[in-house]
């Protein structure tokens, strides 16, 4: 039901803004790039130290030494800079990428997010997301709207360890545009053929919904 | 000009022993210091405490390391893509500190600028924070990180000279500039070693004076990760 991960990260790319610096996190983040409009300027950073990131290499161009965060080869466009780690999360922290779009496991209704850890497996570890999540100004969240047992992944509070507290602004998920607010998370879009009833059933934290919430367009 | 060169991945790694700490460039397999690591397989030293951004791969990086039971301590921020890794965590036959990429880097930096500790926003308010001071500036809530300690610090530079300038290439650069210095030895290791005078001052990434020793890596296999590609149309 709703849209496919390439939906939803095409209407994440409406939120890119003309000017923006843009973190994207791995997974369907990553597939915002390929939506952003072309008349706009827009620079992608990869936290490992590139900032004007470009598309994959052609075949047989591919550089051992440029990679992006999730270590695939990648290229460089015009106006194109690289730079060290500290430096990388220095421009992170001090708030000069304007949006951050990452994946979670988890998000509560105070804007708290978990992804990073689920006790009793192998913990990968949290690179780069606790950094991003506890100085970014701007996140969104790109996730699925309920797990793979179908549970709610927008909740009262999340059950598993955080990697932030009270940091994301805004949910796009399979179903639903989201707002975190201090009241909870509020209804802004529903996806084509979804009913308000639908979201409800599935969002176990507080929704709120106004008397006509608009279907997205993608 | 001060000569930092020595003549062999031999003499760079001289004085490294069981139980030390080291610090290692690199992000992935991109920018480590391949040769150096070759050479603590070859030397065998065990008990070591490994600060790196990741853990290489089974059968790369620092995954030579593992496979010969030599690191005892990880401080990474992602351990993925290792499955060796994995057995030792989960036996506890390594033990493992994760901590923020962001941080990880800073408590580098700091280290090489003489900076005991800082406050980041990483990490407040989840498992990282535990047990650690936290303070409030602005209205917004800090942990207190401290720098490291380590006795080598391995790294992988691009091009360097005899004075131990160096430079960094792409993304290869990542943690390997903020580790120079902030051991009690920094190695660095180069494709292309040349005299001093040769490179353009302006130009230099990291200057000498944070460099004990400099050589050119015999080999570089450079290996890549995550080959993406895109097809000419």
């Amino acid at each position: 039901m709703g849209l496919s991960k390439e939906q939803i990260a095409q209407r994440i790319a409406k939120e890119v803004k003309d000017g923006y610096y843009v973190n994207l996190g791995i997974g369907i983040p990553t597939l915002v790039a390929n939506y952003v409009r072309d008349d706009i300027s827009v620079e992608f950073q990869s936290e490992n130290g590139v900032l004007g990131m470009g598309p994959f290499p052609f075949e047989g161009e591919e550089d051992a030494d440029i990679i992006n965060a999730g270590k695939q080869t990648i290229t460089t466009l015009p106006g194109a800079s690289f730079f060290d780690s500290a430096l990388s999360f220095g421009m992170i922290r001090g708030q000069h990428v304007d949006l951050t779009i990452l994946g979670a496991m988890e998000v509560a209704q105070n804007g708290d997010i978990a992804n990073w850890k689920i006790p009793g497996k192998m913990v990968k570890g949290m690179g780069g997301a606790m950094d991003l999540v506890s100085s970014a100004e701007n996140i969104i969240v790109a996730m699925m709207h309920t797990n793979r047992a179908g549970e709610s992944k927008l909740l009262r509070e999340c059950s598993l360890p955080l990697t932030g507290v009270g940091c994301v602004k805004k949910i796009v998920t399979n179903l639903a545009v989201l707002e975190v607010t201090r009241e909870g998370f509020l209804l802004l879009e529903r996806a084509p053929g979804v009913s308000v009833d639908d979201i409800k059933a599935v969002t176990e934290g507080n929704l709120l919904v106004s008397d006509e919430v608009p279907e997205m367009q993608v | 000009m001060i000569n930092k060169k020595v003549k062999s991945v031999t003499e760079a790694v001289n004085g490294v022993k069981d139980g030390m700490t080291f610090m290692l460039g690199g992000f992935g397999l991109c920018g480590i210091p391949e040769n150096c690591i070759q050479q603590l397989v070859k030397l065998n030293i065990k008990d070591l405490t490994c600060i790196s951004n990741n853990a290489g791969v089974d059968d790369f990086g620092l995954g030579l390391l593992l496979q010969k039971h030599q690191i005892r301590k990880m401080i990474s921020s992602y351990v993925g893509e290792n499955d060796e890794f994995e057995r030792q965590m989960l036996s506890r036959e390594l033990d493992v500190e994760l901590i923020p990429q962001g941080t990880l880097a800073e408590r580098c930096r700091a280290a090489q600028a003489g900076i005991p500790a800082f406050y980041t926003p990483a990490g407040y308010g989840t498992e990282v924070a535990d047990g650690k001071e936290t303070r409030e500036f602005n209205g917004k809530h800090y942990v207190l990180e401290h720098a490291f300690k380590a006795d080598f610090a391995f790294v992988k530079a691009w091009k360097g000279d005899e004075a131990g300038n160096i430079i960094f290439k792409g993304t290869a650069r990542n943690f390997n500039p903020v580790m120079c210095g902030a051991a009690k030895t920094t190695v660095v290791e180069v494709e292309e070693l040349v005299p001093a005078g040769s490179l353009e001052p302006n130009q230099i990434h990291v200057p000498g004076i944070f460099v004990q020793r400099i050589f050119e890596g015999a080999k570089y296999e450079k290996r890549i990760e995550q080959r993406t590609v895109r097809k000419k149309s």
